[in-house]
């Protein structure tokens, strides 16, 4: 926001509260209460207030308060975020980047605890991302706003204690990218967001156990770096896919069949995807994990596939 | 509290009329009333052919119906006399006031509920009269005779290009239209109060915004054939026009999806302090969706300078006004978000001109969202894949298409002023139906765009997996050429 007087941010309490995960704590302060902008409840509004604004050459953050509320803008977001530049023959871009904490939290019940990266994956137009780790989560952000296209970049609730050492300076990460997490010859497991820690814990267990699997957060989920995965494929042959995402037209599902599509060739194995069940999230605690994958599982993957 | 006084005076009458006629009863929603939108209109509004005009104590108690709830029970109203003067309500007994989050409100022992409407209908501003004379007396935003005329010329485009783009579609040389039949001035004279500068949100009947800032027949043309010069690229139906150049947001068929992005554009020029406004356009369906709420609600809190123009023109397809909103109307909702509004004879050029002209001026200097609401009628059918006549009558459409005329009705005042004579009407009307047909010849035999502008623009930059999907496309077509249309360039 410094660099660039078009960037702005829209949302639900992200003023002076600092918003609702304190994303935008004190920005108010430095920018003013218009270029960071309390809205009234609408979301499907704010986010076309989003585009409008785009559509004149701002660059809008908008922060859903949480990405589940996003589904209210479903409309705006496909209907015109996804279309505006396409219809409009070129004319009119709209440079949004949409944000918001998502995935599943600890007893935060269904509605604040959906996993809804798939919903928004067949959106033409629209480009998706999402960041796990301080360093990343700064570098894509970056990107995101940088971008002449509509991004939405996905947050995970449970990351946002996460504490690392990161530049001062400014970085821009490609969006389009995977990040090599942990490189390994045995099998190649492919996360993104929370579930790459379930994934590094297995790791650990994994190890000791003798294998020495390579860990890829692919953090671009539309489009998938299909260069990574690939490189990674043809070293490996085994495929895991770990996400927090629906079994049922997951971000998995669709990882699947490009893989099948480009690298069948180097598979050895059928390519296994865990993900989370086809509920909504329940609150008590044990339902609640049970719903999400937990690195006992990958474990048990990992072993099943490398027979 | 006026709101409260206005209650107890108005009951008062319906309690006066009651008693002189004591057979009628509150008319049931569902069953008497006629569907046209002006039933309740002023007395000295004739009313929508079709419909008999009410006696004069039905209307009272029409008015005053809605505040016979308003007292707590039968018997108190009863043992009120005729001669009761009406309360001075603004403090009740009670002067007391208290504070509460919002602000100071003053207390009041009696218990009443605001009625659902005014009473009387919000009364509409005109200037013309139904033959093109001004109304003595009548404030309007002078025009100068270039303007002026430019204004009739335009309106009378509009009208010839619509017949004739909709017979196109009737031909199959289009696929679809939709006509601004009736709306004319609306389109044309709100046009021409505004700005080169200030940003077109619209729905998808102002292809005469469009039309006054510039835009050619031959483009409108382009686009309807989605040829290679459409600015679209060919990638939207007809109708569908947008040039950022003349700063009109290419059209998006949802709904008033438009109305929280002129929320953003406006926001973005309050940021950039510019001399422009926002203008949005929607009709009578569009105030039912959320977004219509939202976006007014927004343009008031931000303090955004945009004009919420509604044409109200009575039908959202089949549904009409009175299966749309029980609401006086649109232009009564402005106050529920603390928005000015004026409403206004959308038949009437001169009318919406200077309204909208007084509108951009308070959205301007005064940082503040405005709700204007023009009254009209949609003449043709809401666009090629309707017939009209299967929901509502031919003789009202047929009145309102010659006696309420816009465009006749300004044609008089024009002409009125020795502006204008018959023979540069008839060398008007003939050059632009020769100029319409060939743009329309000149649309339809330039190419189409080619198979690369499928994959184009869905990202700034061609993603690699749509270079994938359009090689296969080509290789395809390569293959097999017989399955694919010889005229469309690879």
């Amino acid at each position: 926001m410094k660099l660039d007087p078009t960037v702005c941010v829209f949302g639900e309490d992200v003023g002076h509260y600092g918003g609702s995960y304190k994303v935008t704590k004190g920005l108010a302060d430095m920018f003013g209460d218009l270029r960071v902008l309390d809205t009234p409840i609408a979301e499907n509004s704010f986010t076309g207030m989003g585009v409008g604004a785009g559509m004149k050459g701002l660059r809008p953050v908008v922060e859903g308060m949480n990405m589940g509320f996003l589904l209210l803008a479903y409309n705006q977001i496909s209907n015109n975020c996804g279309m505006l530049h396409y219809t409009s023959g070129g004319q009119f871009k709209i440079p949004v980047v949409i944000r918001g904490p998502g995935g599943v939290g600890r007893q935060l019940g269904a509605e604040h605890s959906q996993r809804l990266e798939s919903y928004f994956q067949s959106i033409p137009g629209l480009q998706m991302v999402a960041c796990s780790t301080p360093y990343n989560a700064k570098g894509l952000m970056k990107a995101a706003i940088r971008s002449e296209n509509p991004v939405v970049l996905f947050e995970h609730v449970l990351l946002y204690n996460l504490k690392e050492k990161i530049p001062d300076e400014e970085y821009v990460l490609c969006l389009e990218e995977a990040e090599m997490v942990r490189p390994g010859e045995h099998v190649t497991i492919l996360t993104y967001s929370r579930m790459r820690y379930h994934v590094m814990q297995a790791a650990k267990t994994l190890v000791d156990k003798g294998y020495d699997p390579e860990v890829i957060d692919i953090r671009s989920l539309k489009p998938f770096d299909l260069h990574t995965i690939g490189n990674s494929i043809k070293k490996t042959h085994r495929v895991l896919i770990v996400e927090e995402c629906m079994r049922t037209g997951g971000i998995g599902a669709s990882l699947r069949s490009a893989i099948i599509d480009n690298f069948w060739d180097y598979l050895d194995a059928p390519i296994m995807c865990l993900s989370s069940q086809d509920v909504p999230t329940p609150y008590a605690s044990t339902l609640e994990d049970a719903t999400v994958v937990q690195p006992a599982q990958i474990v048990a993957a990992v072993e099943q596939i490398c027979q | 509290m006026a709101a409260l006084w206005l209650a107890r005076a108005s009951s008062q009458m319906a309690r006066r009329a009651a008693r002189r006629h004591p057979s009628l009863r509150r008319p049931s929603r569902h069953g008497g009333a006629p569907a046209s939108p002006w039933l309740l209109g002023p007395a000295a509004q004739p009313p929508v052919l079709g419909s008999p005009p009410l006696p004069a104590a039905e209307r009272a108690f029409r008015r005053g119906f809605c505040s016979v709830r308003s007292f707590a029970g039968e018997s108190s109203a009863a043992a009120a006399s005729d001669e009761e003067e009406p309360e001075k309500g603004f403090a009740g007994g009670d002067q007391q006031a208290l504070d509460f989050p919002g602000g100071k409100v003053s207390l009041v022992a009696e218990m009443n509920f605001l009625p659902e409407s005014h009473g009387e209908r919000i009364s509409c501003y005109r200037v013309l009269d139904d033959d093109g004379r001004t109304i003595s007396g009548s404030r309007f935003q002078e025009v100068s005779k270039e303007v002026a005329l430019k204004m009739y010329s335009e309106m009378v485009t509009l009208q010839i290009m619509d017949n004739i783009f909709y017979e196109a579609q009737r031909q199959g040389r289009i696929s679809f239209y939709l006509t601004s039949n009736g709306e004319e001035a609306i389109n044309i004279a709100s046009a021409a109060a505004l700005s080169a500068d200030d940003i077109v949100l619209p729905q998808y009947r102002e292809p005469g915004v469009l039309l006054w800032r510039g835009f050619t027949l031959q483009e409108f043309a382009n686009q309807c054939f989605g040829n290679n010069m459409d600015y679209g690229k060919g990638r939207q139906m007809p109708i569908h026009y947008g040039s950022n150049r003349l700063n009109y947001f290419t059209v998006s068929s949802p709904i008033a999806t438009q109305l929280p992005q002129a929320v953003g554009a406006a926001y973005s020029l309050k940021m950039d302090k510019k001399d422009a406004c926002a203008i949005t356009y929607f009709g009578d369906g569009g105030t039912s969706e959320g977004d219509f709420h939202a976006a007014l609600n927004f343009a008031a809190v931000m303090e955004a300078p945009v004009i919420f123009f509604c044409r109200n023109n009575g039908w959202a397809i089949s549904t009409p006004t009175t299966e749309q909103f029980r609401s006086d109307g649109v232009v009564v909702r402005g106050q529920a978000y603390g928005i000015r509004g004026i409403r206004v004879d959308g038949n009437d050029a001169l009318a919406v001109y200077s309204a909208v002209h007084a509108a951009r001026e308070m959205a301007i200097t005064e940082g503040r969202p405005i709700l204007v609401e023009a009254l009209t009628y949609r003449v043709g059918h809401h666009s090629t894949s309707d017939d009209s006549t299967k929901y509502r009558p031919v003789d009202e459409i047929e009145h309102w298409r010659t006696a309420r005329d816009p465009i006749s009705r300004y044609r008089k005042w024009v002409q009125g002023n020795d502006w204008w004579s018959d023979s540069e009407e008839s060398e008007l009307r003939n050059r632009v139906r020769k100029e319409l047909l060939q743009a329309i010849q000149v649309a339809e035999r330039m190419p189409k765009p080619p198979v690369s502008e499928l994959f184009t623009d869905v990202y700034d930059q061609i993603p690699s997996n749509l270079q994938e999907q359009e090689q296969l496309l080509r290789d395809t077509i390569m293959k097999h050429p017989a399955d694919y249309p010889t005229d469309v360039p690879v």
